[in-house]
């Protein structure tokens, strides 16, 4: 097994912990938003599909489905953020 | 590329990574909550800003079109999304994501074919398998949310058998690709029928099941993500993958947890099938008669209360009432009434979809209530309110062990001096269920469309 691949592991292994850790602190009130905002940084996919669209291929079909997974995946990071966004602003305490 | 471009485009994902954990730890307080959002934004444009800068990119022109398209069509929805649609916007997010994920890695295919490394080979098939089943079990979701579908579960015989079936069929596929993985036909055959299981598994399961199946979706986007992080060696997207996989996960477990039943239960069980449910509901009867009351009733009861627990249901999100809600909380309020709102967190079509609503409302957040913390206050309350809510106040789920809530986690609303429920009609619930909480001596039903009939009760205390 090559040395990346074991690198990616243990990344993976960690960071899962990581994960586990940072969000059972997350209070009940804002797990909509978790969902929306975590679901807006695994749009981070975006950065594979800029580099599956950007070889310059002949080949039309992985030229579509390198287009198709930059849209895919930009919707999911604007649109993920956003409304993230829109609803946090909307969780205030008593006036 | 130099090596020194090459190692601040990588320190720049780790940079990206780090504000990630950062914005996800500012979730832990509603007060923090949205600028860690605007970290993890900021994250995201340092990872692809310096995507950018690769050298393999050659040409820009499909990623310029492909980023305005996409970057428009997520604008426009998410400011133009009415809160009470969060659920289903929420499960195409999901779909787009891992949809995402399963092209990056169709296309690293057809790059690399046909020499693959056999590590290398799996993580892509598992990218391709997780990320079309959750593209296409979202579309399904979404569909079952927005009513293109039917919400009900959608049953046939056979149903698990031939699921498990399809799902040794795509193991023996990715087999057959691992030996073969030259072979084109055998790998877009293994895309299509994952992409078909995700259909299948989803279809099955029932509207008030969906906080679950949107939580597990989440979760599958964020593996997804992490096997293409494998496929194309980038640390970046194996930690977003597995934050989010782990994410995803907690709140699967919560929402099983609030149901008292297993994932298998969940996923499986066609729970609220038509037929089934309302056998059971002729078992579980309990004797007594509904008293329906007039707006009147339900206003001088409120007018007069010292403390009202407000609990809000899917019937509020269904008939918008969470303004009408707030309106007559804040009318009360005034008159001295001590209001909070308790909120069970199976509530609704998603983890948090009631506090979205009220937070919409105007809400403060230090109102809204979980059920642990406010459950043991109900017996000290004067009224409580319930809004379109309906299995999740069930008291069969304590007494009555035939029922197929028993066991499941309640919101005490019984134990008030008074209940007040707003209800459209006599229809049981999603699970098909008599709720013998309608029947009680204390009960108050009040019938009609919860918006309607907030208003009416606002229109009487003004007087």
């Amino acid at each position: 097994m090559e040395g990346s691949i074991l690198i990616g592991i243990y990344v993976f292994v960690l960071a899962t912990f990581v994960g586990f850790e940072l969000i059972s602190k997350v209070p009940v009130i804002l797990h909509t938003p978790l969902m929306s905002g975590a679901n807006a940084i695994s749009g981070i996919t975006l950065v594979g599909a800029i580099v599956a669209a950007g070889r310059d291929t002949d080949d039309r079909l992985t030229a579509v489905i390198g287009l198709a997974a930059v849209i895919f995946a930009t919707i999911n990071v604007v649109g993920g953020y956003m409304v993230t966004d829109r609803m946090l602003q909307m969780f205030k305490k008593r006036p | 590329m130099t090596d020194v471009m090459l190692q601040t485009v990588d320190l720049s994902y780790l940079a990206a990574a780090v504000l990630f954990m950062l914005g996800l730890k500012k979730l832990s307080s509603p007060a923090t909550a949205r600028a860690g959002n605007g970290l993890s934004m900021l994250g995201m444009t340092i990872a692809v800003a310096a995507t950018l800068f690769k050298q393999e990119i050659l040409s820009f022109n499909l990623i310029i079109i492909g980023v305005v398209i996409g970057g428009v069509i997520g604008a426009v929805a998410a400011k133009r999304v009415q809160m009470t649609a969060m659920p289903e916007m929420i499960a195409i997010l999901n779909g787009c994501g891992g949809g995402a994920s399963a092209m990056v890695a169709v296309s690293e295919y057809h790059r690399l074919s046909p020499r693959f490394e056999t590590f290398l080979l799996i993580t892509l098939l598992l990218s391709v398998i997780v990320g079309t089943v959750t593209f296409t079990g979202s579309v399904i979701a979404f569909s079952k949310l927005r009513g293109i579908i039917s919400g009900r579960p959608i049953v046939y015989t056979a149903q698990r058998a031939s699921n498990w079936l399809l799902g040794i069929v795509v193991i023996c596929l990715t087999i057959g690709v691992c030996l073969s993985p030259a072979n084109i036909s055998v790998f877009y055959g293994l895309t299509f029928l994952s992409s078909l299981l995700g259909v299948l598994l989803v279809i099955p399961i029932g509207g008030a099941d969906m906080p679950v199946v949107i939580s597990l979706l989440n979760s599958l986007s964020g593996v997804a993500v992490s096997m293409t992080g494998f496929v194309l060696s980038n640390n970046a997207l194996i930690i977003v993958g597995s934050l989010v996989g782990a994410a995803g996960l907690i709140l699967t477990r919560l929402m099983c947890e609030a149901m008292n039943r297993s994932l298998t239960n969940v996923l499986f069980g066609a729970f609220g099938a038509v037929g089934k449910g309302v056998d059971v509901a002729g078992a579980a009867a309990v004797a007594g008669t509904i008293k329906s009351y007039t707006v009147e009733d339900a206003a001088t009861m409120l007018e007069n209360a010292g403390t009202v627990i407000i609990t809000p249901g899917y019937g509020m999100a269904v008939a918008q009432a969470q303004h009408a809600v707030r309106e007559l909380a804040s009318l009360l309020e005034n008159k001295g009434v001590k209001v909070r709102y308790a909120i069970h967190p199976v509530a609704g079509r998603m983890p948090g979809h009631m506090n979205v609503l009220l937070a919409e409302a105007n809400v403060p957040y230090d109102k809204l209530f979980a059920m642990e913390d406010i459950n043991a206050d109900f017996a000290h309350t004067d009224v409580a309110l319930v809004v379109g809510a309906n299995d999740v106040v069930n008291p069969a789920a304590r007494n009555v062990p035939s029922s197929p809530i028993y066991g499941m986690p309640i919101l005490n609303v019984d134990q008030a001096k008074t209940v007040i429920v707003l209800k459209r009609s006599m229809r049981p619930g999603f699970a098909g269920i008599e709720n013998e909480l309608f029947l009680k001596d204390n009960t108050m039903m009040v019938f009609g469309d919860a918006k309607e009939t907030l208003q009416k009760i606002i229109a009487y205390i003004k007087g």
